[in-house]
């Protein structure tokens, strides 16, 4: 056990316990930061993993701007409590996550990265790495993609302003 | 190992404790300097045995001991895991963010080179970024945690007008990264040591005797990203002329209405840190960092020929000084301007960061695009 591995279980520790904190926090802000703190995490692992510009993509766009846009519309609601569990949903949902959970049990004790967690082949999130697959090879495929956006933004514009 | 480690805790020591002390002597400068500016004599009661010391006694000892003295109040309708956590994630973000930006060249003492930044990440400007969308927490989170209806209108206010100046900010970084090629605050800093006349493209060479001798800094190849930095830059600190979060006159005190005692000296503290920061990225991006013109890594060498070689202790001491004193002017020209222009209203402050600073930016980013490409 390196450094880094013990790094990685520490905040891997941390991740799972934040996720839960997300889902069974009775406040909906205190869940909200606990996603802002979960997402955070996350970008910490991007960042051991040998790409630091997803890692702060990471932060600047999930954990820096939506989860504010979030925060935003649920303290402008203000929901006093959430609904209490239990329900058709509920239990769907239950049988959901213990399925997937089941199906990714055998996958990773099977396969040999699961034994050393941070081992990465290369640097794959440099700026330089990631500039090159986005305007060389997937120049369109990105620019189809941008356009996609563009076309939603200027749509939401539209129906959210009032005629005069 | 042992050593490696000793160096950056070292590192990261001194530039902490050095933003920190920059924030409180800031604090003395706002309170002197606005008494200066509106003819007043300001902060001169406390006094240690008749000795005032220009107000530094008020604001560095006596200020301080009140805050930390007085009651600690939470709304008993609040939040109070929230209301405590919020000044902490105001404070947070503006002190890390200074950990990418460099302080000096290299170190070498013997075979050791010391880098004098304390995190070389090959991201840097990102990383500042991120960590300067992260300062919107405090303020939503503190505001919402107070429970007070002015609060909530700071917060909503705050987090808004933080949003959108960050995109125009990053906007107006972006020409710089176009011309120094890199994210890396270090090599930004280290290309402005270049002169503008190993610059110029060959079709452009008439120019050489009129502007050949300048230094490559941010401010000759980027003036309008500078103009647009600036102005971004102040609006990420919520102060006048964009205070709209705090709004004195009509929101009391904003987001931190509630927040007494030490907490509050936190939200201060992280509002002057974060004015350090802003004029560290400022002398970085755009006056050449530690960079002193035609100070090479062995001593001066002057355009117009000789040179005056220096000792490598001398050269790094002059470079450390000419980043203190680029950091300290801009954190003075923040304060002046605080006290010299009026607020803006709301609606002028979307305004301007939607419909001036980002098409601007974006046209910057165009006109420097076409530069580049011509000049290759």
């Amino acid at each position: 056990m390196n450094a880094s591995t013990w790094i990685f279980y520490i905040l891997s520790t941390l991740l799972i316990i934040t996720s839960l904190m997300v889902v069974f926090l009775r406040n909906v802000v205190h869940c909200a930061m606990a996603l802002v703190a979960a997402l955070f995490i996350i970008a910490v692992f991007f960042v051991t993993l040998q790409a630091p510009m997803v890692g702060v993509f990471q932060v600047l766009i999930y954990a820096g701007a939506i989860m504010v846009l979030f925060l935003f519309v649920i303290m402008l609601l203000n929901p006093t409590t959430r609904e209490r569990g239990g329900g058709v949903w509920w239990n769907f949902g239950t049988v959901l996550a213990l399925l997937l959970g089941g199906l990714l049990v055998p996958l990773l004790s099977n396969s040999e990265s699961a034994r050393d967690p941070l081992v990465s082949t290369e640097l794959f999130g440099s700026p330089e790495m990631l500039a090159k697959s986005l305007f060389n090879d997937f120049v369109l495929p990105f620019e189809i993609a941008s356009v996609l956006l563009l076309v939603a933004i200027v749509g939401a514009v539209v129906l959210a302003k009032r005629e005069r | 190992m042992i050593v490696d480690i000793t160096i950056i805790a070292a590192k990261a020591f001194l530039v902490l404790f050095m933003v920190l002390n920059l924030a409180g002597i800031l604090g003395w400068i706002e309170r002197k300097g606005s008494a200066l500016i509106q003819d007043r004599i300001g902060a001169n009661r406390a006094s240690i045995l008749g000795f005032a010391g220009m107000g530094l006694v008020n604001t560095l000892i006596a200020d301080p001991v009140k805050f930390l003295t007085k009651e600690d109040f939470i709304p008993p309708s609040g939040d109070k895991f929230l209301h405590t956590l919020a000044p902490c994630l105001a404070l947070f973000p503006a002190l890390v963010t200074f950990a990418v930006i460099p302080f000096g060249d290299v170190l070498i003492i013997g075979d050791r080179m010391i880098n004098l930044q304390v995190a070389n990440i090959n991201i840097g400007i990102l990383y500042v970024l991120a960590m300067g969308s992260l300062g919107v927490y405090g303020i939503v989170i503190g505001a919402w945690a107070s429970n007070n209806k002015f609060s909530l209108l700071g917060g909503v206010r705050g987090s808004a007008q933080m949003i959108s100046y960050e995109i125009a900010m990053g906007l107006s970084i972006i020409g710089v990264l176009m011309v120094y090629g890199t994210l890396e605050l270090q090599e930004i800093a280290r290309s402005q040591g270049l002169l503008i006349r190993e610059l110029l493209p060959s079709w452009l060479v008439f120019l050489r005797p009129v502007i050949g001798w300048l230094p490559a800094w941010g401010i000759f190849l980027q003036p309008l990203a500078f103009l647009l930095f600036f102005t971004a830059a102040v609006a990420e600190t919520k102060r006048i002329p964009f205070d709209l979060p705090e709004g004195e006159s009509e929101l009391v005190a904003g987001y931190h209405v509630e927040y007494s005692g030490g907490k509050f000296l936190m939200f201060f503290a992280g509002e002057f840190a974060e004015i350090v920061t802003a004029a560290g990225l400022m002398a970085t991006l755009f006056f050449g960092g530690w960079q002193v013109p035609y100070l090479m890594r062995d001593g001066f060498h002057f355009p117009w020929g000789g040179s005056w070689l220096l000792p490598h202790l001398g050269v790094v001491i002059l470079q450390v000084a000419a980043f203190t004193i680029k950091v300290v002017f801009f954190c003075w020209l923040q304060i002046l301007l605080r006290w010299s222009v009026p607020r803006f209203r709301y609606d002028q402050v979307m305004r301007l960061g939607w419909k001036m600073l980002l098409p601007l930016a974006l046209l910057n980013v165009t006109i420097t695009a076409i530069v580049i490409v011509a000049a290759q």
